[in-house]
């Protein structure tokens, strides 16, 4: 029923349910069409959409990973502002059972956001009533400074769960880092198809923290720059290519297993069904990348602009033939090409699930668009998958791609596994 | 009074009702101050169909294999309420207020049609209003003390600065000036209540530009100190500041802040903190904001003792955040503070990591002083 669960429950798969649900749908609308004009002012029954509905927030893994990408982000990064145990462990709990209350598309707390006692600031923000789900998932993180301090002692009693494979992130030539938006004790990723949905998501969390801990950078995002299932159409970035054409599948399950969940025996126990995010906030240099020919942009990349096919030929999901070459002898896939660089072939085979957002904040004081892309990869060991493969990418003397690029953020998560209906966030931790 | 007190008593009449839903299983069968709705392709079956007049929470638990949505219709189908897209397996909640009348209530596995309906029927009528507590009126009695206090100090610290201006002692001027503030900040919701004077007294230029009047006050002379370093053409607004100080200490004695307004006061004091403060925008000639700051903070602290037997009768878990987050903002704030002198930090010379400290602390105090003024409508 679930696309993140690898047990499912017993009963129609969501699959079946949606198009059962669409072809209802469809007879629906006739129907209420005919009735609404006979019965005056019946209502006209609502067309089920099904990026309105909810997607299930308990699981074996969280959802918001190998869900196939929404449409919009609000992303936000905490930092602990006590340094109680008990107070991380009932933030956990508070805002678990606010995250599956709004997953399933209800107000938080017992009288949500009209029906408390009216002197008293309603328990949910309000801004979403009335809106569907809109397919909400939110995802947590924890990030080293959770687990250590920056003498390197333990933190809330933390001794000996952080995972090896949440290391100090290397810097990479070219960053230039915002110590300010970079970071942070506990990451927050809520997506959803509504954007009013994902910022109420982390609004209504940022409150619960109020004394417990407070956001330390937020980011949103507005378009999809990956497709996460072969169900979805390739979207593009704001470099105008399609983006994320040979990302991992929700369907290939084998990839999903071998590069996506961390196993038995990868780490502590507590992160078993879990997955390390990488966020990388790149601003992209957008007037100077417009100005770049096609057959240069096309180059960078290595793809068409138009159909995303590779240079060397065929359509968006043809095979790239990297040794093919032009009638002068020279590579038809640039050797410094963005698509080379980052291949699993020059990387020791190893891939990401990518599940980045176009963002744009305004625009600096030039006129120029500050914009860019919030990228977002999941992965079973950063070490052998992020770090090298952008080790390969990084620096002016390799990939073309970043003299239009600027990464300025840099973060690295460890999010635990989904939780059972009783369960809470990270509950593992302090078992 | 009067008024006010009618409008608590309705507060304390929603709370009421909802617990009335919970606890009285023979009228309702409800439970856990809602009502359950187990919707399945074929059944609506709704846990109670008497209902109290009020909001009532409905808890759509879908059992089927459709996606359903669940309404509360009005004669005519109007629509009272509606919950939409509760796929199989999960519960959406529907909170709405119903006034007596008779409803229906309406299931639509697969979104589709006329829906599975059953008659809901809403009772009672709102509770007549409820007397004042002893407790109240020794709380407002409490805090009215408080301003007296504080304003007897205010109008001679106030009276010092404005000699100090006209006399053109500019040192001295800026000595007193955070001083003389201090015994406003702490006093400030009652200033407040009183719309047309509160602005020129503690209006900031931006807003006395923008409504093309005179800028007056407290910050008009605080700029002439530390913009121009004179007193150049102060007297008739060192003039004007004294007076009206002195008229709104006369009108806060005449109508004492009730205790409701009180508890709003406490949140207005760290609201001020928040918006003004933290942002170094009340006090931008002198960067003084950290004595405004401390004094918001007393002025807050002041209310919510006055209250404190009300609290803690009515909610000590309450009470005992409060206390913690109190001294969580003091120990933030009092390293700022010269022992010695009892000055404060310039706040321009703060650092954005200490600024962002400042308003952790703050914001960590606000969230549970937003939940007094409840539990003061609740015991009335």
């Amino acid at each position: 029923m679930t696309d993140h669960d690898a047990a499912p429950p017993a009963g129609l798969s969501r699959r079946k349910l949606l198009g059962a649900a669409g072809v209802g749908a469809l007879a629906a609308g006739a129907l209420g069409a005919g009735a609404g004009y006979a019965a005056g002012d019946k209502p006209v029954p609502v067309v089920p959409d099904k990026d309105a509905l909810p997607i299930d927030f308990d699981g074996r893994h969280q959802a918001g990973i190998v869900t196939p990408a929404q449409d919009r982000l609000h992303f936000a990064a905490f930092d602990m502002t006590s340094e109680e145990r008990d107070d991380l462990v009932s933030l956990l709990k508070d805002w678990t059972k606010a995250a599956r209350q709004m997953a399933q598309g209800n107000d938080i707390g017992d009288f949500g956001a009209v029906a408390g006692a009216p002197y008293s600031p309603p328990e949910d923000t309000g801004e979403a009533q009335g809106l569907p789900p809109s397919g909400l998932t939110i995802t947590i993180g924890f990030g080293r400074s959770l687990f250590v301090d920056a003498k390197g002692d333990p933190r809330f009693g933390l001794d000996g769960q952080l995972p090896e494979r949440l290391i100090e992130m290397p810097g990479f030539s070219g960053d230039r880092l915002d110590p300010a938006i970079s970071g942070g004790d506990i990451a927050i990723q809520a997506c959803a198809n509504d954007p009013q949905i994902a910022v109420h998501a982390i609004r209504n969390l940022a409150r619960i923290a109020f004394g417990r801990a407070s956001v330390r950078y937020s980011q949103m995002g507005f378009g999809r720059t990956s497709s996460t299932s072969t169900a979805q159409v390739t979207p593009r970035n704001l470099f105008g290519f399609k983006d994320g054409t040979a990302n991992i599948k929700v369907e290939d399950e084998k990839d999903v297993e071998a590069f996506v969940w961390a196993q038995d025996g990868d780490g502590p126990a507590w992160m078993t069904g879990g997955s390390y995010l990488v966020s990388r906030k790149i601003d992209m240099r957008i007037e100077t990348w417009d100005r770049e020919p096609l057959n240069g942009q096309e180059a960078i990349i290595g793809r068409a602009k138009g159909s995303g096919g590779p240079m060397s030929g065929g359509d968006e999901f043809a095979p790239i033939d990297f040794d093919a070459k032009d009638d002068a002898g020279q590579p038809l896939i640039d050797l410094k090409s963005h698509v080379r660089l980052a291949h699993p072939d020059f990387n020791n085979g190893a891939k990401l699930l990518r599940r980045g957002y176009n963002f744009v904040d305004g625009s600096n004081g030039l006129g120029q668009l500050s914009a860019g892309l919030f990228f977002l990869a999941y992965q079973r060991d950063p070490t052998t998958q992020f770090v090298p493969i952008q080790r390969s990418l990084a620096g002016l003397q390799n990939d073309l791609m970043n003299e239009y690029l600027v990464h300025v953020s840099s973060g690295l998560f460890a999010c635990p596994p989904g939780v059972d209906a009783k369960g809470f966030w990270g509950e593992g931790l302090f078992a | 009074m009067t008024k006010l007190l009618a409008s608590i008593g309705i507060a304390a009449l929603a709370t009421v009702s909802l617990a009335a839903c919970a606890s009285d299983p023979s009228d309702t069968k409800t439970s856990g101050g809602a009502l359950t709705v187990k919707a399945t392709d074929s059944q609506c079956t709704v846990s109670g169909t008497k209902l109290k007049a009020g909001p009532s929470t409905f808890k759509v638990t879908n059992a089927g294999s459709k996606v359903t949505e669940f309404y509360v219709y009005a004669d005519g189908d109007r629509i009272m309420g509606e919950v939409e897209n509760v796929g199989p397996g999960l519960t959406r909640n529907l909170i709405v207020d119903l006034p007596k009348g008779t409803y229906e209530g309406a299931c639509k596995p697969g979104m589709i049609g006329d829906g599975i309906r059953q008659t809901l029927t809403v009772t009672g009528e709102a509770a007549a209003p409820l007397s004042d507590s002893e407790e109240l009126t020794a709380a407002a009695t409490s805090y009215e003390r408080y301003v007296k206090s504080q304003s007897d100090t205010l109008i001679v610290k106030t009276t010092e600065f404005v000699d100090a201006v006209k006399a053109g002692n500019v040192d001295e001027a800026k000595k007193l000036f955070p001083i003389a503030r201090t015994y406003w900040e702490r006093i400030e919701p009652v200033a407040e209540k009183f719309g047309d004077l509160d602005p020129i007294t503690d209006g900031r230029e931006p807003d006395a530009k923008a409504e093309g009047v005179d800028f007056t006050g407290w910050h008009r002379i605080e700029k002439q100190l530390w913009v121009e370093n004179n007193t150049e053409g102060m007297d008739p607004y060192a003039d004007q500041l004294l007076s009206n100080v002195k008229k709104i200490v006369a009108l806060g004695q005449d109508a004492p802040l009730t205790a409701l307004e009180l508890a709003q006061g406490s949140k207005g004091l760290l609201d001020e903190v928040a918006t003004g403060k933290i942002t170094g925008e009340e006090d931008e000639f002198s960067h003084t904001d950290l004595w405004d700051f401390k004094a918001n903070i007393e002025g807050s602290q002041a209310a919510i003792s006055a209250l404190r037997p009300v609290l803690v009768e009515q909610d000590p878990a309450l009470v005992k955040d409060l206390d913690a987050k109190f001294a969580a903002v003091d120990t933030e704030l009092n390293q700022y503070q010269d022992k010695t002198t009892g000055d404060w930090t310039f706040y321009d010379k703060l650092t954005d990591q200490q600024i962002k400290q400042l308003s952790d602390a703050v914001a960590a105090l606000s969230e549970p002083i937003s939940k007094v003024a409840a539990v003061v409508a609740q015991s009335a």
